[in-house]
């Protein structure tokens, strides 16, 4: 990790709404190149939003989004085609396109966005699917992989185009504690092997703390801390601490809110 | 007073969210109409092989129904046609009747509805699953733009297929008839080819044409708005589905209708 070189990616105070409703409150953070950075927060932190930020999929109230020097919500739709093609991303599900095989599924960003014959396209699939273990199951449909299949799966169409930033969407949720632990084993590997900067959100503590550089802790729509693991650990924050050591955040009581709730008559619209 | 204020309300929202949609398919149509024309200067063209594959679907595997539908159509058409014209004694002039309901109004809209049955809803369910499992955001974060690489084949597969089996609809539903006249009239196939050629004008068979390239729009769109639209997992897949299907087919009805209406008094 250099210091000297700017950062991948920039966020500058970033807000954000549903409707009325306030998801991000003025969030800014910066990745390094080739670092490691991962989101963390519990359910309702408003990750999953920043997320979607950062990939263009939805449109800040205000403040800026740069990646890779570039502001993504001022550039030019051909500019975005050709930024998106150094990202690539790992979605929770793997969002595999389930009419394709494995190999059609990798290769279609090469199809789309390159003008090499189909064997080498073919070859520089089945060399990433080398890389994520899964040689050898081109022709499965996604119908017919496992969880963690799927995910390495997600993970190789995501690095096919050897993109500068990698995303990836809670890459351990819902596998097997060993198999998440070869999935974050990847993920290092990955930023090893091809020098990128990675952008991991999750929720899962042990993960996140294997993998990390820095870790950026979310809580409703606010960011805590940044800082490396150590910091993290150290922080005496108490909504951190509490994430941590995953004791349950006493809410605070106000019995006429309280009445009200239960009555059907609250007027709160802000929350995570 | 309340239900006035709750029905007004609800009046207000149907419309605002009809309108919304309405522009969100014309957004869709022409953004799908400028890949196809541009999308290969900016190398990323309408794949040829998609289109092919959706002609396919929309097109040939529909032949098989769409042939006993149209020789079912065209023999009933011909037992009505005969059944009210004997009241006149006019029984002769069944061809013509046949002839003009078949490629104006049966072949087009019967075409229709079954590509809006089988195909629109297809379409439909497909986008919307593919919205529910993120293939479509996995889409535009590749930079593959989902009009072009999505709802463009669809548009120009079912663009040239429909009209194509409203062709194939024109023939066997004639034919159906004519079987069922020879039959009951004593009047040879060949004859009746004779009358029909005599009778038909290029005009008619346009008409209906016309009409089954404007229903191949309107089935393509009401089924991707909806597609688009599911929120809610499998249940919301199968709720617009049913919705694309039934706005599609009354789409469809009414275009007919107003078609019809335009061109026979112009």
């Amino acid at each position: 990790m250099t210091e000297t070189e700017p950062p991948v990616i920039l966020v500058e105070d970033l807000v954000t709404h549903f409707g009325d409703r306030i998801i991000l409150k003025g969030i800014s953070l910066a990745v390094q190149p080739g670092e490691i950075l991962v989101i963390m927060g519990g359910s309702g932190s408003g990750k999953s939003t920043l997320l979607n930020h950062l990939l263009g999929l939805l449109k800040p109230t205000s403040g800026r989004v740069q990646i890779l020097g570039q502001d993504i919500n001022a550039i030019s739709g051909q500019q975005m085609t050709e930024l998106r093609q150094k990202m690539g991303v790992a979605f929770q599900g793997g969002a595999l396109f389930s009419s394709m095989s494995v190999l059609d599924n990798i290769m279609l960003p090469l199809i789309e966005h390159t003008r090499l014959d189909r064997l080498t396209m073919e070859i520089m699939a089945r060399m990433k699917m080398e890389v994520v273990n899964l040689a050898g199951f081109d022709a499965l449909m996604p119908a017919e992989l496992s969880g963690g299949m799927i995910k390495r799966a997600a993970l190789a169409r995501a690095i096919v185009m050897d993109p500068r930033i990698l995303f990836c969407d809670e890459p351990s949720a819902g596998l097997d504690p060993v198999v998440a632990a070869q999935i974050d084993d990847l993920i290092l590997l990955l930023r090893d092997a091809l020098q990128m900067s990675v952008v991991v959100v999750t929720h899962e503590l042990e993960s996140a703390f294997k993998i990390a550089d820095r870790i950026c802790v979310l809580d409703q729509g606010e960011v805590l801390a940044i800082g490396t693991v150590a910091e993290i650990r150290q922080s005496p924050n108490v909504r951190i601490q509490n994430l941590l050591n995953r004791r349950i955040e006493e809410a605070e009581l106000d019995p006429e809110e309280y009445l009200r709730r239960l009555t059907g008559q609250s007027s709160t619209k802000e929350g995570p | 007073m309340s239900s006035l204020v709750t029905t007004v309300d609800k009046v207000g929202r149907a419309t605002v969210q009809g309108v919304s949609e309405a522009g969100l398919a014309a957004m869709l149509l022409l953004q799908a109409l400028g890949w196809t024309l541009w999308g290969w200067r900016r190398g990323q063209p309408v794949r040829l092989s998609a289109v092919f594959a959706q002609a396919m679907e929309v097109g040939i595997r529909a032949l098989p129904i769409v042939t006993i539908l149209s020789i079912t159509i065209g023999a009933m058409l011909a037992i009505q046609g005969i059944y009210s014209l004997s009241a006149f004694g006019a029984e002769s002039q069944v061809t013509l009747g046949v002839a003009l309901s078949v490629t104006r109004e049966f072949a087009p809209l019967i075409t229709g509805i079954l590509v809006a049955g089988r195909s629109g809803s297809a379409l439909a369910a497909r986008l919307g699953t593919m919205k529910i499992n993120q293939e479509i955001d996995a889409l535009v974060v590749m930079g593959i733009n989902p009009v072009r690489f999505l709802v463009a084949p669809a548009l120009l597969g079912t663009l040239v297929m429909l009209p194509a089996l409203t062709i194939w609809a024109d023939f066997i539903a004639l034919l159906g008839a004519g079987l069922y006249v020879s039959a009951e009239l004593g009047m040879t196939l060949s004859a009746y080819t004779d009358e029909l050629i005599s009778l038909l004008k290029v005009n008619d068979v346009l008409h209906g044409l016309g009409k089954s390239a404007l229903f191949a729009v309107l089935i393509v769109l009401v089924g991707v708005v909806n597609g688009a639209s599911v929120t809610g997992g499998a249940e919301g897949v199968g709720r617009m589905t049913t919705r694309s299907v039934v706005h599609a087919i009354s789409a469809i009805v009414i275009t007919d209708m107003v078609f019809a209406f335009v061109l026979t008094r112009g």
